[in-house]
């Protein structure tokens, strides 16, 4: 009994059910188990984990800087709009509650996005395609992007940055 | 030595384990009555059409939600299983009971420390504090004195048992019930040993005598704290399960080997699993992510569908042979529904198996997850886990300690019975609510997800509404079930007729 101890053997072989069960059971993770590094390399569809180190906010700030100033085409609400060419590496600042600049991509073109923060961790939730990235101070972590399909996408910030989280939504422009 | 003898179960019962179980239950209760409060408030901030909080409020009592809830709840009421299994069901003492209180004290303080900082409005960090968000000094302190007391408590279990094992309590084996919390028991040594590695630079850091934290360190050590902390409850709910059947029903485990293989399976392979919260972060590499989620987990999943099999099997057997033996079902038809220690503990099974299980197994997916991280769908998880998992199992524990424990008759018995229904009902609704939800993007975390004074404006879809208005109502059920639940525990050690 659960509550009290057991008999002195109680290491016996299990029954035909029992057998069949966490056969089952074994098959079907061991399934999942293998599936999941094969799926990495057939589906095509992994999170990125190219990242590098930010020593000082600063000289990410100033790529940010560079990158809106050569390729600046306009302002939406009066945070810069930049087309950059495609191809190239592209710079997204998250602050406490801005994410800085606006993006302009063109359909079925590749960029290098690279995000990282000013202060604290912030979400990184493109919306409403609802696909969601982490964005952690000190690090610079690069999403390969290839947008398919036109329209405006809006960045919400998922991760807790302190009384104006609800405020840090961003925008990118998909032609 | 002081010893009575339960008359309800043959049990001996040791003095300062009984005054060691009380004392940890009546805390846990409590804690949940705040924890489920400020949960209360968090289903009527996010039901778009109420939106209570205002915003600082709702960061405050979502951090308090969850370590009341989700910490101090379910670690009291586990240190009270550690007494109970260790000394009650061995019939044996509590071998050093003045340690133990020490562990009480340290755990108590720790949750003070905690809960007055958070309240006065210095730690709006969430329960997970990433760093560099940075809360009062007080607030880490408290984290590790409750940390220390924790670990304290555990140890006690450790201590017991081999006092027993000299004192020939028991011969050979422990029963399955004092073996489900043995693994609690390390479990929760080796997470909260996490907490304390992580937890100590963070409160110096907080006083500036530590300059940098690591934000990418402290994320991932957290989380070696975090999730698999998780499995200290997993362990101690699974073997309240087995406990709840062999004193209901005198259900017995249907193959002892079967059972504690899967708990030994628990201790082995789910410390490492935890890295399924930073599957979309960077620093770590793809193949570092995918072997510490994928194949590990996966192991103790089956710990899991081993469990599922063996613990309806064994409630089978028991009331086949109390003569339902009428095809298929009769057993089920006949299983006593209307105790809430048994119903509860069924409740606790279907809810943390098919709503909490499937989900983290699905979530837990490298690619799935960049769909699901940090969405409300997360929150359904792990209110699937938790809430209809443990919390539930718990209340069902509840229910049958308190004629062993404190030999009292349950007060309001009608409404007790339907309690667990009622609760377990609304915390399903209220979760797939939230999983829902979730599916569209809606973040966890949010006070407004309208987003109504942000420079650009965007909508989630509709739909998105519908359901966390499911979730709002499914909240007041399960906030009326846990006011229920209160109220009967609370006043049957208070008010109940006594069992001599």
């Amino acid at each position: 009994m659960a509550i009290k101890e057991p008999e002195r053997i109680w290491w016996k072989p299990f029954t035909r059910d029992e057998r069949l069960w966490v056969a089952m059971a074994l098959l079907w993770m061991m399934g999942s188990f293998v599936f999941m590094p094969v799926y990495h390399f057939i589906g095509a569809q992994n999170p990125p984990s190219e990242t590098y180190r930010v020593r000082d906010h600063e000289k990410f700030r100033a790529l940010v800087d560079g990158m809106v100033a050569k390729y600046k085409v306009g302002e939406d609400k009066g945070v810069p709009v930049v087309k950059p060419e495609p191809g190239s590496d592209v710079f997204m600042q998250a602050s406490m509650w801005q994410w800085y600049p606006v993006l302009e991509l063109e359909k079925g073109k590749t960029y290098r996005i690279h995000l990282s923060s000013m202060d604290i961790t912030h979400g990184f939730s493109i919306q409403p395609i609802n696909m969601n990235f982490m964005v952690v101070p000190d690090y610079d972590y690069v999403l390969t992007l290839t947008p398919t399909t036109a329209g405006d996408y809006y960045i919400v910030c998922n991760e807790f940055c302190g009384l104006g989280h609800h405020l840090m939504v961003g925008k990118m422009i998909i032609k | 030595m002081d010893y009575r003898i339960c008359s309800l179960t043959g049990l001996k019962i040791n003095k300062p384990a009984e005054d060691l179980i009380k004392w940890n239950m009546v805390t846990a209760i409590l804690f949940l009555a705040i924890g489920g409060f400020m949960g209360l408030l968090m289903a009527l901030t996010r039901w778009p059409s109420v939106h209570y909080l205002d915003t600082s409020h709702y960061y405050r009592f979502l951090t308090l939600h969850g370590f009341d809830a989700l910490l101090l709840w379910i670690l009291f009421f586990e240190v009270a299983l550690v007494h109970f299994t260790s000394a009650v069901l061995l019939n044996t003492r509590v071998v050093a009971p003045f340690s133990a209180w020490i562990a009480y004290a340290l755990m108590l303080v720790g949750a003070a420390f905690v809960n007055i900082v958070v309240f006065a409005g210095k730690a709006d960090v969430l329960f997970t504090s990433y760093v560099p968000l940075k809360a009062n000094g007080v607030y880490y302190l408290g984290i590790i004195i409750f940390a220390v007391g924790a670990i304290v408590a555990f140890a006690n279990f450790f201590a017991n048992i081999i006092q027993a094992r000299r004192d020939k309590a028991y011969q050979h084996s422990l029963p399955l019930g004092t073996f489900g919390l043995a693994a609690a028991s390390i479990i929760g040594i080796v997470t909260l040993a996490h907490g304390a590695v992580i937890m100590i630079p963070v409160f110096f850091w907080s006083i500036d005598l530590i300059k940098y934290i690591d934000p990418a360190t402290y994320r991932l050590v957290f989380w070696g704290l975090g999730h698999p902390s998780q499995q200290i409850n997993v362990c101690a709910m699974v073997a309240m399960w087995y406990m709840t059947a062999g004193f209901v029903l005198g259900a017995k485990p249907v193959n002892e080997k079967l059972s504690r293989t899967a708990f030994v399976l628990y201790i082995l392979f789910i410390n490492v699993a935890s890295e399924h919260h930073l599957l979309v972060d960077p620093v770590l590499s793809s193949w570092h992510k995918i072997i510490n989620t994928s194949y590990v987990m996966h192991l103790a999943v089956l710990a899991s569908m081993i469990h599922a099999f063996a613990i309806p099997a064994s409630i089978e057997v028991a009331l086949r042979n109390k003569g339902y033996t009428k095809g298929l079902f009769d057993w089920l038809k006949n299983a006593p529904w209307g105790n809430p220690a048994f119903s509860a503990t069924f409740l606790s099974i279907i809810g943390f198996g098919f709503l909490g299980g499937t989900t983290g197994v699905i979530f837990g997916t490298e690619q799935f997850n960049i769909i699901r991280h940090n969405t409300f769908a997360i929150t359904g998880h792990f209110h699937a886990t938790v809430v209809s998992g443990t919390t539930i199992a718990f209340m069902g524990g509840t229910y049958l300690l308190i004629p062993y424990i404190f030999r009292r008759n349950l007060v309001l018995p009608k409404l007790a019975a339907i309690q667990p229904y009622l609760y377990a009902i609304g915390v399903a609704v209220m979760l797939i609510g939230m999983m829902a939800a979730g599916t569209y993007g809606v973040p966890r975390r949010h006070w407004d997800i309208t987003f109504s004074n942000a420079i650009f404006s965007f909508s989630f879809d509709p739909s998105a509404d519908m359901f966390l208005s499911m979730m709002g109502v499914g909240g007041l059920f399960a906030a009326l079930g846990g006011a229920m639940f209160i109220i009967i525990s609370l006043g049957s050690i208070m008010f109940g007729r006594k069992i001599q």
